[in-house]
Formats: C-alpha cells, sequence, structure tokens
C-alpha cells in the first residue's frame, strides 16, 4: 500500500484540474463531491499508506515519482518522503482538510463561486501536501509558494471588495519577504553542502560544519527568516489577521491549522541545522516567546470574532516555536497537531455563529447566544477548553510538554518558561472574554442556527478530536533526537495548572460578574494607552507604514519621472526628432526631388573631377 | 564622315533644345523624333550600325509611338498648350540653368583631362549576337524578366 | 558592308561625349523645368539617349562590342520603363484630371 502514497497530493490535484477546466460551469453539488469527494479520497490513500508505514515499522520510505530537474550537480527528483513527522502532517493536513471541506460545502452553499473556491482549496491541499511530503527542499520550496499562492486567492476570494484584494496582497507580499530568505538560505545550503536533499544535506551539515559556525548561524537564520514569514512571527506578524478577510473555512484551514504551520515543520524538519546553530535555537525560542506574548495582548483587545482567533493562532504558533527553541521538537510537532484540531474547531464554530449572526462578527454586538446557539455552544466550549490547555482536553498534554520542556531547558529556558506561563494566563483571559461576550451577557441580537449534517458533522469530529487528540501517540522517535522525560515536581505542575486558570478566574470576574468596567479601564489614562498599543499589535502596523511604506511611495514620488528612463527616453526623443527633420524633406513634390537629385550629382561630378 | 558627325550633332543638339522648350506636345515629338534620328546617324558614324538600327526601330518607332498613343488617349488640346505657355515663364528656366551650366562644365572638364582618338573598327551585329549570347546571356535574361515585368505591369495599370 | 577605315580617325572621343552631356543637361533642365508629367517623361528619355550615346562612343573608341550591349539594356530598360509610366500617367489623369506635378503632391512625409 506504501506505492500508493503518490495519490495522496495527485487526487485532489486532479480535484482542482476538474474543478478549473469545467470553468465553475459544474453544479454546486457535483462542484461539491469533487472538492470534498477528492480530499476524502486523498485521506483514505494517507491513511492506508500510513497503516501500511507504521505496520512494517520502517523509519523512513521515499517513492521517486520522476526526475524534475538534472543539471551538473543540482539533481532534484520529484521525491516524495515519507517518515514519522511527514506523517503526523499529512494526517492532519488530509483529516483535518476533508473535515473543513465538507464543512465548507454548507458554509458557502449558495455561493456564486462556489466551484472557483473549491478549486482553490484543492490545489492548496496539493501543494500542502507536496510540501510536507518533500524529499528535497526545492519541492519543499514549489509547495511553500503553491499554498502562499493559494493563500493568496483565498483570503482575496471575494474580490470584489477592495479591502479583501488589499488583505491577500499585504499577507503575500509579507510572506514574500520570508521567502526570499528562505530561497537565499536554500542557495547557500546548496553551495556549502552540495545537496537539496533534506536527509544528505543534514548528514553533510553534521560531517562539515562546526557548531556555531557562521555558515551554520546564517543559513539556519535565513531559514528561519522563510519560517517567520510564514508562521506569522514577529517581525512577519501583521499579515495574519489581515488574512481574516478570506471566507472562515480558509481561515480554519489555511490560517489556523495547516498553512501556517509549515514554519515550524520546517525548522523541525531541518533540526539538524539548528542543533549546528545553538544560538538561532535559542533565537527561535526567543521569538515564540515575545510573539506569544503580544498576540495575547492585542487578542484581549480585538473585537472581531476571528480577529481574536487569529492572534491566537499566531500566539498558538509562538508556543510552538518556543518548542522548538528549546529542542522539543516532537512537542511543537505535537501541538501543532492538537492546535490543528481545536483552532478548525473553534474556526468553523465561529463560521456557524457568523452564520446564524447573518455575518456580524462584532463580539460587542453579539452576546447571551447560549440558549439559541446550544450547538456552537457546546462546540465552542469544547475548543476553547482546549485551547486554554484545560486539563483534560487535548491541548494540555501538548502545551504542558511545552512548558515541562522549556522549565528543564538550563541555557535561558527558565525566561522562556516564564513567558510561556504567562501566555497560558493570557490564554485563559482572552479565550474567556470571547466565550462570555458571546455566550453570557444581555442578550441583543438573536440568532438562529443554521443546521445541517455537513455543518455540524465535521464539528463534532473536530470536537472529538479537540478532546482526544491529546493521547494519541506521535510517531517521530526516529526523527528527533531522543529527549529524557521531564517530570517537573508535583509544586511546579500544579502551577503550570492553577496558575493560568486566574486568567480564567479573571475573565469570569470581569465579564460576568462586571466587578470592573472595561469601557471606562479602556477609555482613559494609561488605560487608554495600553488598549491602543495592544490593539494596534504593539504599534507594527503603524511601524511598517513609517520605516518602509511610506519611505516607498516617498522614493516612488520622488522618482516618478524614472530619470534612469530619461536616458532611453531622450535618445528616443532624438531619435523622433530626426525622423521628423528628415520627414520634412519628403515634400511630396517631384520637382523638389529631382533637385535633390541633381544637386547631389553635380556633387559626385565635382567631387570627381576634383580629387 | 567627320561632316557627318558634326553636322548630326549640331542638329541633335537643336532637335533636343526644341524638344524641352515646345509647348505642344505633339511638336516636342516629332522634335525628339528628329533628334533620335540625327543619333542614330551619329552612331552609324561612329561604326555602330547596329545601334543605329535599333535607336530608329525601337526608340523612334516603338517607344515614341507609345508616347503618341497616350497623348492621343489623353487628348491634351488646347488647353493644356495654354496651360503650358504659362508655366514656361522665362523666370523658370533660371534655376535649373544655373546647376545645369556647372554640371557641364565639371564634365568637359573631365573629359579633357585625358586625349582620346577613337578606334577605327566597325562592331557589327553579328558580333553583338555572339557577345549577348555567349558571356552576357545573363544579361539577356535579366533584360526579358525586366520587359516582362514592364509589360505586366502596364496591363495592369493602364486597365480601366 | 566594310568601312573605309581612313574617314573614322578625324573624330575623337571627346566630341561625342561632349555631345552625350550637353544632351543629358538638356534632359536633365527639362526635368526639372516642366510641370507637365508626359513633357517630364519625355525630358527622362532624352537623359536616358544621352547616356547610352556615351556607351556607343566609348564602344566605338576601344573597338569593343560591350557598350553596345550596355546601350541595348538601356534600350529594355527605357521601353519597360516608359510603358510602366505611362500606364501610371493614364490611370493618374483618368483619376485626377491634371498632370501638374505640382498638384499631385500628396505624398508628403
Amino acid at each position: 500500500m506504501l506505492d500508493l502514497l503518490w495519490l495522496v497530493p495527485v487526487i485532489p490535484f486532479i480535484g482542482f484540474l476538474i474543478l478549473t477546466l469545467t470553468f465553475g460551469k459544474l453544479p454546486q453539488l457535483a462542484a461539491g463531491v469533487v472538492g470534498a469527494g477528492s480530499i476524502g479520497l486523498s485521506f483514505v490513500f494517507a491513511f492506508l499508506a500510513g497503516s501500511s508505514f507504521l505496520g512494517a515499522e520502517l523509519t523512513s520510505y521515499s517513492q521517486t515519482l520522476w526526475t524534475w530537474m538534472s543539471v551538473g550537480d543540482l539533481d532534484v527528483g520529484f521525491t516524495l518522503y515519507l517518515d514519522g513527522v511527514s506523517l503526523v502532517m499529512m494526517y492532519v493536513i488530509t483529516g483535518i482538510g476533508f473535515l473543513i471541506h465538507v464543512y465548507a460545502t454548507g458554509y458557502m452553499s449558495g455561493d456564486p463561486s462556489f466551484a472557483r473556491f473549491f478549486s482553490y482549496m484543492n490545489l492548496f491541499v496539493s501543494a500542502m501536501l507536496i510540501l510536507v511530503l518533500a524529499d528535497n527542499l526545492a519541492l519543499l520550496f514549489m509547495g511553500w509558494e503553491g499554498v502562499g499562492l493559494c493563500s493568496y486567492l483565498l483570503i482575496g476570494f471575494w474580490y470584489k471588495d477592495p479591502n479583501n484584494g488589499y488583505c491577500a496582497r499585504k499577507a503575500f507580499v509579507m510572506t514574500r519577504v520570508g521567502d526570499a530568505f528562505m530561497a537565499i538560505g536554500l542557495f547557500t545550503l546548496f553551495v556549502s553542502t552540495g545537496t537539496l536533499n533534506i536527509q544528505e544535506a543534514m548528514l553533510e551539515a553534521e560531517a562539515q560544519w562546526v557548531v556555531g559556525s557562521a555558515v551554520a548561524t546564517a543559513v539556519t537564520l535565513l531559514l528561519l527568516g522563510g519560517a517567520v514569514g510564514k508562521s506569522a512571527q514577529l517581525p512577519l506578524q501583521t499579515w495574519l489577521p489581515d488574512a481574516m478577510a478570506g471566507p472562515t473555512p480558509i481561515s480554519a484551514l489555511i490560517h489556523a491549522a495547516t498553512m501556517v504551520t509549515a514554519g515550524v515543520y520546517l525548522i523541525a524538519r531541518t533540526h539538524v541545522l539548528y542543533l549546528l546553530a545553538p544560538e538561532v535555537q535559542y533565537l527561535v525560542g526567543v521569538i515564540g516567546a515575545i510573539t506569544l506574548l503580544m498576540a495575547g495582548f492585542t487578542a484581549l483587545t480585538q473585537s472581531d470574532i476571528k480577529k481574536v482567533l487569529a492572534f491566537s493562532t499566531v500566539s498558538q504558533i509562538g508556543y510552538m516555536f518556543l518548542a522548538l527553541g528549546v529542542g522539543a521538537w516532537s512537542s511543537a510537532i505535537f501541538h501543532l497537531m492538537t492546535h490543528a484540531f481545536f483552532k478548525a474547531l473553534l474556526f468553523l464554530t465561529a463560521g456557524s455563529i457568523i452564520l446564524a449572526m447573518h455575518h456580524e462578527q462584532d463580539i460587542f454586538k453579539m452576546g447571551g447566544l447560549r440558549k439559541d446557539l446550544r450547538w456552537s455552544h457546546a462546540l465552542f466550549l469544547i475548543g476553547t477548553l482546549g485551547l486554554v490547555a484545560f486539563p483534560g482536553f487535548s491541548g494540555f498534554f501538548s502545551k504542558e510538554e511545552i512548558l515541562a520542556s522549556a522549565m528543564a531547558n538550563h541555557d535561558g529556558g527558565y525566561i522562556l518558561y516564564l513567558a510561556g506561563l504567562l501566555g497560558a494566563v493570557m490564554t485563559y483571559l482572552y479565550s474567556f472574554r470571547l466565550y462570555f461576550l458571546v455566550f453570557y451577557g444581555k442578550k441583543t441580537h438573536d440568532g438562529h442556527e443554521v443546521m445541517g449534517l455537513h455543518l455540524q458533522g465535521p464539528l463534532v469530529l473536530l470536537a472529538i478530536g479537540a478532546v482526544l487528540a491529546g493521547l494519541i501517540h506521535i510517531p517521530v522517535e526516529g526523527v528527533f533526537p531522543e529527549m529524557e522525560e521531564h517530570h517537573p515536581s508535583v509544586m511546579a505542575q500544579a502551577a503550570m495548572i492553577l496558575l493560568p486558570m486566574l486568567g480564567g478566574l479573571l475573565a469570569w470576574w470581569v465579564f460576568i460578574k462586571g466587578k470592573v468596567d472595561t469601557e471606562k479601564l479602556a477609555g482613559q489614562g494609561i488605560g487608554a494607552t495600553l488598549h491602543r498599543f495592544w490593539f494596534t499589535q504593539w504599534g507594527m502596523d503603524w511601524l511598517y507604514d513609517k520605516i518602509i511604506v511610506m519611505p516607498y511611495t516617498w522614493l516612488a514620488e520622488v522618482n516618478k519621472t524614472d530619470f534612469i528612463d530619461s536616458i532611453y527616453n531622450g535618445s528616443a526623443r532624438a531619435v523622433r526628432f530626426c525622423h521628423e527633420v528628415m520627414s520634412e524633406t519628403q515634400t511630396g513634390q517631384l520637382r523638389w526631388y529631382a533637385i535633390s537629385v541633381a544637386y547631389g550629382l553635380l556633387l559626385l561630378v565635382v567631387l570627381g573631377v576634383l580629387l | 564622315m567627320s561632316v557627318l558627325f558634326y553636322g548630326s550633332a549640331i542638329i541633335a543638339i537643336l532637335a533636343t533644345l526644341l524638344v524641352i522648350t515646345r509647348t505642344n506636345i505633339v511638336h516636342a515629338l516629332l522634335y525628339f523624333i528628329v533628334s533620335l534620328l540625327a543619333i542614330a546617324v551619329i552612331f552609324y558614324t561612329l561604326g555602330a550600325p547596329f545601334a543605329a538600327a535599333l535607336e530608329i526601330i525601337v526608340y523612334a518607332g516603338a517607344i515614341m509611338v507609345m508616347f503618341l498613343f497616350v497623348v492621343m488617349m489623353l487628348n491634351l488640346g488646347h488647353v493644356t498648350q495654354d496651360q503650358e505657355k504659362a508655366w514656361l515663364t522665362p523666370s523658370v528656366w533660371i534655376g535649373p540653368s544655373i546647376m545645369a551650366v556647372p554640371l557641364l562644365a565639371a564634365v568637359i572638364y573631365a573629359i579633357n583631362l585625358n586625349q582620346e582618338q577613337m578606334a577605327h573598327t566597325v562592331v557589327g551585329g553579328k558580333e553583338i549576337g555572339i557577345a549577348l549570347f555567349g558571356p552576357y546571356v545573363l544579361a539577356v535574361e535579366l533584360a526579358s524578366m525586366l520587359l516582362l515585368a514592364g509589360l505586366v505591369g502596364a496591363y495592369h495599370l493602364a486597365r480601366k | 558592308m566594310e568601312m573605309p577605315t581612313v574617314t573614322m580617325q578625324v573624330i575623337p572621343m571627346e566630341h561625342g561625349l561632349l555631345l552625350a552631356a550637353i544632351l543629358f543637361v538638356m534632359g536633365m533642365v527639362g526635368v526639372l523645368t516642366r510641370r507637365n508629367l508626359v513633357f517630364i517623361l519625355m525630358s527622362l528619355e532624352v537623359m536616358l539617349n544621352a547616356t547610352g550615346l556615351a556607351f556607343i562612343v566609348a564602344s566605338s573608341r576601344w573597338g569593343q562590342v560591350d557598350g553596345q550591349i550596355m546601350f541595348l539594356m538601356i534600350l529594355s530598360l527605357a521601353a519597360a520603363e516608359v510603358a510602366v509610366a505611362l500606364g501610371l500617367v493614364l490611370q493618374l489623369f483618368h483619376k485626377r484630371k491634371t498632370l501638374d506635378i505640382n498638384v499631385l503632391g500628396e505624398m508628403k512625409g
């Protein structure tokens, strides 16, 4: 069954081709069957290939489909590579992707561009599968760019609103900044190790590079640039909140569960290189810690339900980066998987709420919905408990693992641990703020649950996943170096579990009991300053506007006439002037021509006589 | 023979002078034919009897007749003649003459640079025929193509 | 048809060339002066004819056949040129009812 692995990325691509080549003429039912069915079929094959992989107890399996390019020393094959990490990623992408597709058939029902939506979605899944199954970095980069393209297309899916187009462009350009770093990193790696095959490059690097050497630092930093761009970490995180302009299933699939975690996957995939550059690895952790705190504070101030979830995604990916930074590779992948479940659940449930509220996304206009939206309420609560790592839910297992690893890390891990703990408090605070504001309090609007098997069915399955995914054992032993089990003391464990709950308590105290007037707090004095600071993502957008966008537009303004072009324009003008002078001689008068010829003749004869 | 040459030369020059000054086209054509006949005589005196015959047959006989036909078809009557009179004021001759005189002077100066005598042989039709279908056969082919093009072009253009 | 060779000595080549030059310049003056297309064509024929004369003179000077062959070429050129040119003149006159080249000056660059 393992040799059917190639079907896993190919089937969604075939789905994309069918949906594209019919030019959206397919009826909605057929488009939905093709769109969601191809992912379901892909999941079946992924499952078959995966179970025979696990059954055979292999550490890795690779399948070469064809030689992509072979130039000089560069030999890049279209080769799929399966091991524990890519297996987990493949399951997450096809499994959760399938559920989101099924949900989307309900959510997008009636949209005039229904087929176009699913063709982009299928292309995305195909590209994402190529990304995680790639055996070499060139193929990985192709998938990487492919998902970036689909992300752009889907954020701007409702392109008639110019703002959506702006958000799509912002996401595309900002991730492109990271991708440029990544491409340079790949070149450097190739020059240094002579191969782009991931496993070979790792072995070469391990053999050649000295720990902490310049080349190791450079390559890992450049790859980190790519990862930071894709995974929306500091300083390239500002695109993800704007990416919420896309349809909600997109936010769930691309901007929560799969694509944005590609950076985590990349770093985990190339972890050998990071072990050779400890400073950069620590930097990964620091970036994660700062990002998770920043996003946590910002999530606390947002009023759009999807933006709150977007910032919580940024924050959770920050946790994964933190885990990578302290060398807890498998914990990062584990958290990636559990996060995919509960965040997809949260986004899709948010989508249901938005549907029920007739596309109202402002949480201050919701409230008291727990009676009207029973399904959404229950599912959202499960997702929230997963997100805040409530004991017993999936997020608990992965997050505790990360915090324990950070605590046990001796090289500055303690600061990261404290940041993670503070972040956990923040997670409780903003998650329950969101939950309380939406489902409790005074009811202002009526909502009617939109019911349907293809809406609630996937949500229930995701909810089961969000509860139980923590019990799954991910098969990554052969991939990452062995880690000793961390058993923090009982006190520390109790602190890790109970301290964050204070955040939930605070949220209850503020938003249910109403002990604090939040509007008054955020409206004046230092509260207002802090609110503004947090709300604007610590002023990052403003900063980029000032230091990049404005100088750039200023330069464009100054160089409006393109002074370098004036050389070429000048020569064109000179030629045109000569042409005009010459065309003046074309009077159309025969006599004039005859006289010119005669004068020429005279000149020639006189010259011939004289010389 | 030299009397014949110089006499014909004078006739040719005078006739050509009349060609370029006449206002009546038919008169001008007739003077041109006179000039051509005089030049044919000069060809004969220079030992080129074949060329002399062609000058009369082709130039005077064919080309000039073509002119005559066209003049007839255009039916240019007195109106044209009066028009020509109005156009040919003395002043229009000044510019071209000013140009012609130095050109002629330069050519004459060039001719006089080396004094040469004429040869004494007559080159008849037989030699020309041998040369035409010997070394110059390609030129003959080219001339035939040119004439064919002229034929097709004239047929196409003159059609109503 | 043998000609007495004695009589031919008296004519120097320069005189033949001089005649050709005079005829050529007269033709040129005609081309530059005239406004009627038919007259211009006729003056052009004068110039061509003068060129032919120059070739014959040269042929006679060297006693070679080549000059006369060039004259033949000029003759065929003149025939073809006149045929096409007169066809154009006919068409022009039909269309524009005039042969004044000052009026027929539309091909301005």
